[in-house]
């Protein structure tokens, strides 16, 4: 679904990342690592057209990145629902319009059923009228899992989805997340949170990617 | 809304899912552009009234002076007689005169009364005859007549006005074209405000483009959360700005029954006018925000 050749990218003209290969592929389970800094982030946008390349190929869904419109980058996000590190919502809008706002922003009418569903299997059905800015950061995490799945995506890219949640919360989540994956979406977590990485490793055959010396690396064996 | 209803007893948000809030109203840009919208319109008012009064004086004018024309007989007193006779003959035959008629002597005195008082012995004074020339529709040729005149009463001399007419008609018209000047400049004026107040909302706001975007928005619906606002908006002030100066209009103090102030302002169907700036300042502002805004997001890669 999502597949990058021998792809590079500059920060502020140094090196970020060189030479990365990495395919997703319908139902998979990744696992992103490496150091704070090291680009995890920045795999993650140019796996959904956030960035573009300094060098090499991105095909999102067979087709090449770098001949989609603007338009065609829009609706092809539709089918990849983006976990953002520190959630991006609209603080001004209630929870459950922001959970519905995948609807809204695609002219479509909300499905309210499943919408309460959606919201039930993240917890979170008594603070549909919440104001973002009043959640915990757990909260937080499961409404941003929520939105990113309510158009039935079929690959969810999640960045540090862990990230200030206990490791109760850590848990909940990523049980969602294996859920999702068993009914087929494909999965790619970005985190340093290795204790998530061991627990799910019980419950799916997740593979783990880890990014060093600007390039990707499979690892596994040490975890 | 009954699904969001059971959601554990919370209430559903009126208008949920409405594009229209995906923009916080807050905020100073909002308002500046209600604010600029009402003032422009104001002014357009104004603007119109001029150019609609301008038009209604040049007609005024033109049509007043144009429809009758005076002609002056002066001759030693042994000849005026014949001589009237004679113009009044060739009147006659002109075509495009509707009527003469010889203004009797009491008429002259009444002409005469302000400069020299009613006691002026008018009878042993040797006054030009004067005759007033009232046009039919289509008009006389001036020139032909002034001709036939020579030859057969060479003491008539024909005013057709013209030369008054002219400056005055001219004058109104540049008046007109200026005041038509004004309400387009004022529109441009507004078009850079809004697009002003669209930029620093834009920014203001790069938040709200951030999210959308990652939800999967195109350009298109981005721009119209923030067109439709702006729009509603410019509309919203233009017609409190047009009402208020229609209102001053109404409640203007009338400077007596003539003189030239009396033709300013709206008449009529004139007052209608006024209707057309606030569908004017929408669009304005649609098509300025959306400029904006697409110049915005372009940018933004």
């Amino acid at each position: 679904m999502i597949r990058l050749a021998n792809v590079s990218h500059d920060y502020g003209g140094r090196a970020l990342l060189n030479g990365i290969d990495l395919h997703i592929a319908p139902g998979a389970f990744h696992f992103l690592t490496g150091p704070s800094g090291a680009g995890k982030s920045t795999l993650l946008k140019l796996c959904y057209g956030e960035l573009r390349p300094s060098a090499g190929e991105i095909e999102l869904f067979g087709q090449p990145l770098r001949g989609l419109s603007r338009d065609a980058l829009a609706d092809m996000r539709r089918r990849v629902g983006v976990i953002h590190q520190d959630c991006q919502f609209l603080d001004h809008l209630t929870l459950a319009e922001n959970v519905a706002l995948p609807f809204v922003a695609t002219g479509r009418p909300v499905p309210e059923a499943d919408l309460r569903e959606l919201l039930s299997w993240v917890g979170l059905a008594g603070q549909a009228e919440s104001l973002p800015p009043t959640l915990s950061g757990g909260e937080r995490q499961r409404a941003a899992l929520a939105r990113a799945v309510i158009l039935s995506p079929e690959v969810v890219l999640a960045d540090e989805p862990t990230g200030n949640v206990d490791p109760e919360m850590s848990q909940r989540l990523l049980s969602l997340l294996v859920e999702l994956n068993r009914m087929g979406t494909a999965v790619m977590i970005a985190t340093h949170d290795l204790p998530m990485i061991r627990s799910a490793k019980s419950m799916v055959s997740a593979r783990v990617l880890r990014i060093a010396d600007r390039t990707l690396q499979t690892a596994g064996a040490e975890l | 809304m009954n699904a969001l209803r059971a959601l554990g007893g919370a209430r559903p948000t009126p208008g949920f899912g409405d594009p229209a809030r995906i923009v916080p109203s807050s905020g100073i840009a909002t308002l500046l552009t209600a604010i600029t919208a009402g003032a422009m319109a104001f002014l357009a008012v104004f603007a119109l009234a001029l150019s609609m009064s301008a038009g209604q004086l040049a007609q005024r004018w033109s049509s007043t002076l144009s429809q009758s024309a005076t002609l002056r007989i002066s001759a030693p007193p042994s000849e005026i007689a014949a001589q009237t006779a004679a113009v009044l003959e060739v009147l006659r035959t002109t075509p495009g005169i509707a009527s003469t008629r010889v203004l009797d002597i009491d008429e002259q005195r009444a002409l005469l009364e302000p400069w020299f008082g009613p006691d002026l012995p008018i009878e042993s004074l040797a006054l030009p005859r004067l005759i007033e020339i009232i046009e039919a529709p289509e008009g006389f040729d001036s020139v032909g007549l002034r001709l036939r005149l020579a030859s057969e009463a060479p003491g008539a001399m024909l005013d057709d006005h013209t030369r008054w007419r002219r400056p005055l008609v001219q004058a109104a018209a540049s008046l007109r074209a200026l005041a038509w000047l004004s309400v387009a400049l004022i529109g441009v004026m507004m078009a850079a405000m809004i697009t002003l107040a669209a930029g620093f909302s834009l920014a203001a706001n790069a938040q709200v483009i951030r999210v959308l975007r990652l939800v999967g928005a195109r350009d298109a619906f981005i721009a119209r959360a923030f067109t439709n606002r702006f729009t509603v908006l410019a509309v919203i002030g233009a017609v409190a700005g047009m009402v208020l100066g229609v209102a001053a209009f109404a409640l203007l103090p009338v400077a007596g029954d003539s003189g030239f102030l009396t033709g300013l302002g709206f008449s009529g169907a004139g007052w209608f006018m006024p209707l057309a700036i606030p569908p004017l300042a929408g669009v304005i502002a649609w098509a300025a925000t959306r400029t904006a805004a697409m110049r915005v997001l372009r940018q933004e890669g």
